[in-house]
């Protein structure tokens, strides 16, 4: 854990429009992202971001439409250039880069994963998911024999000759995925990369992309507007509000202690049952009480409903590995799942 | 008298105009006027203070025909200098248009048709357009205009390329630079709307009639448009978001460009080259008045010598290379499309 971040981003702004550094000034001296609207026709993008993007774990931002989440993915690559502030990867200043260390950047150290795909409707699949290695300039066979690997490990083995507009929205999200998986970089952004396709299609992507990274251990950004699928991926969770970090942090502690009445609202709508897991949940140990059964600390809240066939006088023992860290009481657990109230709920519509 | 005559005096120039004779050019009016006095003065009672009027009131005022003759003489003193550096620039344009008129003449029939239906099968693959075309040439043949419609073909051959040639990096430079497009657009759209025949009156002076690049010019300048047009259009029309996934990739301009802008434009691009190919029969056949060969005489003859049938007959080959151009060209778009579809 006492590893240095993969990507640092640090006190990142970005203003659009025609004169940002005096704009900056202005909002760095307290002005809001409306009122910079309106006073100076300058879009706020991002104000004030700091993360710290930890090697080899997938971190979820996740804000709604107009958030700047895609500002913000877009600023790692530099498809973005920043109004103000830094981006380090592997400890290194990314802004510094001229146009040459960066295009080999791109090449190398991260691939991108889009919403809308974006693949190239002229070239076949295979073509497509070769693209990172063509860019580098690697001959035509070793680039295809690495591009039907990766093909066939998300599921598209035998559709290496189709063109993109042949295969549905999911297959085409599945070229897309293996494109970013040949280029074999340590780093992958994935921009609402599930957002464009259908829930079960989707479920069956997430499953997919939790697959790789247990094999494959890359660092993952990626942005949904969607807390389900950001609680199911999220090793991290960053939450963003009109282009500013609300609260980050373990996704489970979000759930459980959210900061900000715009996350309550976002954490009461979903599943708490399904998504909330029983570390969240337990209490130390007490010796005095005897145990229905054992329970892992990663198990969610709805199988051990299930286990207690609803009876809430129950109590578990909860164990990792064989070492027992503590205990669950029926009766947290129901409560634990209805969300905290704020007084931001009880205000008259 | 002059009905401006009192302006002149209110103004106090009467002195100047009287102090040197006004222009040696006599006007068409006033030599009628001399010829026929009565007719002298019934003009308008209150006439358009046009230069030829206060001539007539001032002798030291300029007459329109000074004008026009000043703007010919300005033409005529820069001409010397044009010539002689587009002189060398465009000699290429001759030996090409001459190689190919010489080119397609020489070659026996028997070569250059099966040759060209070659061609138009490799570029469109239609059993039915190979068909038409060479039911055109067969007929052609037979009515003796094969080489008259060799000739004109030659001459849109190479205008053709040429135009595609400079054009497609013309339209790729404004793509890329909005300054350049803002630059362009109005000269683009003043080469559209000149009359045609506009486009000669100046290569007449410049060029020698019997040199074939002053017909080529007059061709390329009018047929380029649509190709740089069209091309500016279908690179700027490239799915921004496959541009911004290519960047994301790391790919150079130039790959971006080969690998991707260019393919995806190609439809537009080959919709441009499609146009210029019409106009540049347009033009040819308007250029026959300066020489240009090909059908387009021998419509010329029919009107001069009011030979109905030449004319017609003439027409009608221009027609069959037309339709045979427009579909070939078309049929091409259509298969580079295919490759492709747009959501
Ligand atoms: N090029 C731009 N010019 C001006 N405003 C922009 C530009 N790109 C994004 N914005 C603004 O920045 C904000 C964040 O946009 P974006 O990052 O696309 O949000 P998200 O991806 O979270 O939906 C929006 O208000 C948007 O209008
Ligand atoms: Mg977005």
């Amino acid at each position: 854990m006492a590893q240095a971040p993969k990507i640092q981003i640090r006190n990142l702004y970005k203003i659009f429009g025609s004169d940002p550094a005096s704009a900056l000034e202005q909002v760095k001296a307290g002005m809001g992202k409306d009122e910079l609207l309106a006073k100076t026709g300058h879009v706020l993008g991002l104000e004030n971001i700091s993360i710290d993007i930890r090697e080899g774990a997938i971190t979820v931002v996740m804000g709604l439409s107009g958030s700047g989440k895609s500002t913000l993915i877009r600023h790692i690559n530099r498809l973005i250039e920043p109004t103000d502030g830094q981006v380090l990867i592997d400890g290194e200043d990314a802004l510094l880069l001229g146009t040459e260390a960066l295009r080999e950047k791109r090449r190398t150290g991260m691939s991108m994963v889009f919403q809308k795909f974006a693949l190239l409707p002229h070239r076949s699949v295979l073509d497509n998911a070769a693209l990172a290695l063509e860019v580098r300039g690697i001959s035509q066979s070793e680039r295809h024999k690495e591009a039907y690997v990766w093909l066939d490990r998300v599921g598209l083995g035998g559709y290496e000759n189709h063109y993109p507009h042949q295969l549905s929205g999911g297959m085409q999200q599945r070229v897309g995925l293996a494109r970013a998986l040949t280029s074999n970089s340590d780093i992958m952004l994935m921009d609402e990369a599930f957002s464009a396709l259908d829930p079960l299609i989707r479920s069956d992507m997430q499953k997919l992309l939790l697959e790789l990274h247990v094999e494959l251990k890359k660092t993952i950004v990626f942005i949904t507007h969607d807390l389900d699928e950001a609680l199911r991926l999220a090793d991290h969770l960053v939450i963003l509000k009109d282009g500013a970090v609300i609260q980050q942090g373990e996704p489970q502690s979000i759930l459980t202690t959210p900061t900000d009445p715009y996350i309550e609202a976002f954490v009461s709508d979903i599943n708490r049952a399904r998504v909330l897991r029983v570390r969240s949940v337990m209490t130390p140990l007490n010796q005095e009480i005897t145990y229905a059964g054992d329970v892992g600390p990663d198990d969610t809240l709805e199988s051990l409903i299930t286990l207690s066939d609803g009876n809430t006088s129950y109590n578990f023992r909860v164990v990792e590995g064989e070492i027992p860290i503590g205990q669950i009481d029926m009766k947290d657990l129901v409560k634990a799942l209805v969300p905290r109230v704020s007084a931001a709920e009880h205000q008259p519509l | 008298m002059a009905y401006y005559d009192s302006l002149f005096n209110g103004l106090g120039l009467r002195v100047w105009c009287d102090a040197e004779p006004g222009s040696a050019n006599v006007s068409m009016a006033s030599l009628l006027a001399k010829t026929n006095p009565d007719t002298a003065n019934t003009g308008p009672v209150f006439p358009f203070p046009s230069m030829d009027e206060l001539y007539q009131a001032c002798s030291s005022f300029p007459q329109s025909r000074d004008f026009t003759a000043a703007v010919e003489t300005g033409f005529l003193n820069i001409k010397d200098v044009l010539k002689s550096v587009l002189d060398p620039l465009t000699q290429p344009l001759s030996w090409l248009l001459e190689f190919a008129l010489f080119s397609f003449l020489t070659t026996p029939w028997w070569i250059i048709i099966p040759l060209i239906l070659w061609l138009v099968w490799y570029v469109c693959r239609s059993v039915n357009i190979v068909a038409f075309v060479t039911l055109s040439f067969v007929f052609l043949g037979f009515i003796d205009h094969l080489d008259a419609a060799l000739q004109t073909l030659a001459i849109i051959t190479v205008c053709t390329g040429i135009c595609i040639l400079f054009g497609v990096p013309i339209g790729i430079a404004m793509a890329k630079s909005n300054p350049l497009e803002r630059a362009l657009i109005p000269l683009l759209d003043l080469l559209q709307t000149l009359p045609t025949f506009v486009y000669l009156i100046p290569l007449i002076f410049l060029f020698s009639v019997t040199e074939p690049k002053l017909y080529g010019i007059a061709i390329i300048v009018y047929a380029i448009v649509p190709v740089i047009r069209l091309t500016n259009l279908g690179i700027r029309l490239v799915d921004q978001d496959v541009v911004e996934a290519v960047n994301a990739f790391g790919m150079s301009p130039k790959q971006k460009l080969l690998g991707v802008e260019i393919p995806l434009a190609m439809p537009n691009i080959m919709a441009g080259v499609n146009q210029t190919i019409m106009m540049s029969l347009a033009m040819v056949v308007i250029a026959s008045l300066v020489s240009a060969p090909g059908l387009g005489v021998l419509v010329l003859r029919g009107i001069r010598n009011l030979e109905l049938g030449v004319g017609l007959i003439a027409g009608l080959g221009i027609v069959l290379l037309a339709v045979i151009l427009d579909r070939v060209s078309k049929a091409a778009i259509a298969r580079v499309s295919s490759g492709q579809t747009y959501r």
